[in-house]
């Protein structure tokens, strides 16, 4: 085996580790966020790989983590706790009796999203992909109007209560190093670096024999894949699901994670992921009433919100690479700053 | 033989006749040129055969089959390959990832394999790496095989586009303006090396140029555009002296 691969073992070794360490030493409530980020970084990827390596603009993550969240969901359910949920309205037999373990369920959910992400987005990327923002942002709101209404199949705006929580650290943090691990691979491969060539020049890669709609659906397939996961695993770490839990605020949490880790960079993605997830809690005080001591601030909900946009303009506006631009952290790169490190050290 | 044919070829933008009933018979091993002012409509032939715009009339031909309704994708794969007149390369990738981009539509392994590694396409992807690293060798820039792109002086960029072209393996390669900003001197340089690539790769060419002189020694025929038709082929010697092709070219200095 190579040197390199060894490390490479070596590192996901120290995380798994670290994982597992703090598994059993955090509370619940820090668990939580510890599993809410994992799910981020699987999130903030797929939206990566759809924006940051194939140069489409989807605004309608939101969307395909609600399919997820409920397809899984319905799957994982017990007879009796369906019939419990859909007291106003029966559910349609044929969703009535199934029930399946959580992992193949994710799997469906990630599917389905997929298929209807392909559905959508062929007729758009066949024609012009800047429509594609706005098609996707009213497909997803689309999606939550007909869960609201379909009552027989989603329990409507009632939504679904009493989830198995499945959710935990080995779950979200095993399928986000499996997507981490997919995404490096994905990029190094012929495939990764054709949607890279559409994202620098399209015609220039056009003329280079890719054929563009195959492959920006291709990227738009998959992203839709792993946002369904992703909405599976947010929905068993809840143990609740209801329409409004995805509205474009959800897209826009996603986006925001993209834009601030510097949009095509896999390891910028997975810091900003969970930095962002741990400071969306950590501000949550904001949101209440503030006593500065010599004043006191009413509670404005939305507040950490309104930050975190200005975060976002401030970052569009005079540092559009984010955290990393395209550039990666990686055993190279780690090398070559230890190695400065070194260097300096020696001379002073 | 010939290689490409076209026929009565138009191109109309609104009112604009941009090419007018081109034929072209480029024949197979051959270096023909394109050449005419400003305007004239030779990027245009270009983006016609290229599958870049759908002629408005006429029909073209490689190899004997009409590629007029194809897209650009599918002309790549069946063996024309083209550079732009204003560099077109993938400026945040690395020398060696451009070139290695246009074997993927050869490469004919699906993103399954592709991202498991499974030995079907690593093996393929090994023979790339390969073939692109000659690839730079014979051109010239396997020094700056990891560098952006974008980094490389003007002229090296050139020819990677060149190369990145060559990569697709066409049997047809089309330049528009290779030698545009450069000086008497690199032009010179860039046209032995045009000569060197039709031996080694046993490609025909067909190159626009918008100074007459710079091609005059490699062309073994010309065609002479003006705004959009064609007022003069044959030979160097027979083209220069055309009073025609005087004409279109008086007045215009440089
Ligand atoms: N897509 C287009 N739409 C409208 N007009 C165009 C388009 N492409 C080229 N033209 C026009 O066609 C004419 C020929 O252009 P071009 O082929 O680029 O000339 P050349 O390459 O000989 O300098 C010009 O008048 C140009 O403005
Ligand atoms: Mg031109």
């Amino acid at each position: 085996m190579k040197r390199e691969n060894i490390i490479r073992i070596g590192l996901i070794v120290l995380v798994v580790l670290v994982l597992a360490i703090l598994n059993s030493t955090l509370g619940n409530y820090q668990l939580r966020i510890l599993n809410l980020a994992g799910i981020y970084v699987v999130l903030g990827l797929s939206l990566n790989l759809i924006n940051g390596f194939a140069g489409l603009f989807s605004l309608g993550h939101a969307g395909f983590m609600a399919i997820g969240a409920y397809t899984s969901a319905l799957l994982t359910m017990s007879v009796a706790q369906k019939q419990s949920n859909f007291f106003v309205k029966p559910i349609v037999p044929w969703l009535a009796n199934i029930e399946m373990p959580f992992l193949p369920a994710m799997l469906i959910g990630g599917l389905v999203a997929a298929v209807l992400g392909t559905l959508i987005a062929a007729p758009i990327l066949r024609l012009r992909d800047d429509y594609l923002a706005i098609a996707t942002l009213g497909f997803s709101e689309i999606i939550r109007v007909i869960f609201t209404n379909t009552m027989s199949l989603t329990n409507g705006a009632l939504g679904l209560k009493g989830l198995t929580r499945y959710t935990n650290v080995p779950y979200s943090w095993g399928i986000a190093i499996l997507t981490i691990l997919f995404m490096f691979s994905l990029r190094r491969s012929s495939y990764g670096k054709a949607f890279m060539a559409i994202r620098e020049d399209d015609v220039a890669a056009e003329s280079m024999g890719i054929d563009l709609f195959k492959h920006k659906l291709l990227a738009f397939t998959i992203g839709s894949f792993f946002a369904g996961i992703g909405g599976a695993l947010l929905a068993h770490l809840m143990g609740t699901i209801d329409p409004l839990m995805f509205r474009f605020l959800m897209t826009f949490n996603v986006l925001l994670i993209v834009v601030l880790g510097g949009i095509g960079s896999i390891t910028g993605t997975v810091i900003s992921a969970v930095v962002v997830t741990v400071a969306m809690e950590v501000l949550r005080f904001l949101d209440g009433t503030i006593d500065l001591g010599f004043m006191v601030i009413q509670s404005v909900p939305g507040m950490r919100m309104v930050l975190f946009s200005i975060l976002l303009m401030l970052v569009v506006l005079f540092y559009q690479n984010g955290l990393m631009g395209r550039d990666e952290i990686t055993l190279d790169s780690m090398g070559k700053f230890y190695k400065n490190k070194i260097k300096k050290g020696a001379k002073s | 033989m010939s290689i490409l044919k076209t026929e009565n070829i138009t191109m109309r933008f609104g009112g604009l006749t941009a090419v007018a009933g081109l034929n072209l018979d480029i024949a197979e091993d051959s270096i023909v040129g394109l050449i005419g002012p400003n305007g004239a409509g030779k990027t245009t032939v270009f983006n016609m055969i290229t599958g870049v715009y759908t002629p408005s009339e006429g029909d073209i031909f490689f190899d004997g089959n009409s590629i007029k309704k194809l897209k650009p994708h599918l002309i790549t794969k069946k063996g024309i390959a083209r550079t732009f007149q204003n560099i077109r390369l993938f400026k945040d990738l690395t020398v060696l990832d451009n070139v290695i981009i246009a074997h993927h539509l050869r490469l004919d392994s699906n993103i399954f394999s592709a991202v498991m590694r499974l030995p079907d396409y690593t093996k393929k992807e090994s023979a790339v790496i390969q073939k692109s690293l000659d690839l730079l060798e014979d051109v010239g820039l396997m020094e700056y095989k990891d560098d952006k792109a974008s980094s490389l002086p003007y002229g090296k960029q050139r020819k990677l586009e060149i190369a990145r072209a060559l990569a697709t393996e066409p049997r047809l390669l089309l330049l528009d303006e290779p030698a545009a900003g450069m000086n008497p001197q690199e032009s010179i340089e860039l046209m032995e090396f045009v000569k060197e690539i039709r031996k080694k790769f046993k490609v025909s060419i067909l190159m626009i140029e918008h100074h007459m002189q710079v091609i005059m020694g490699v062309c073994e025929k010309i065609y002479v555009l003006d705004y959009g038709v064609n007022i003069a082929e044959g030979s160097a010697f027979e083209v220069q002296n055309n009073p025609k092709v005087i004409e279109a070219y008086l007045g215009v200095d440089e």
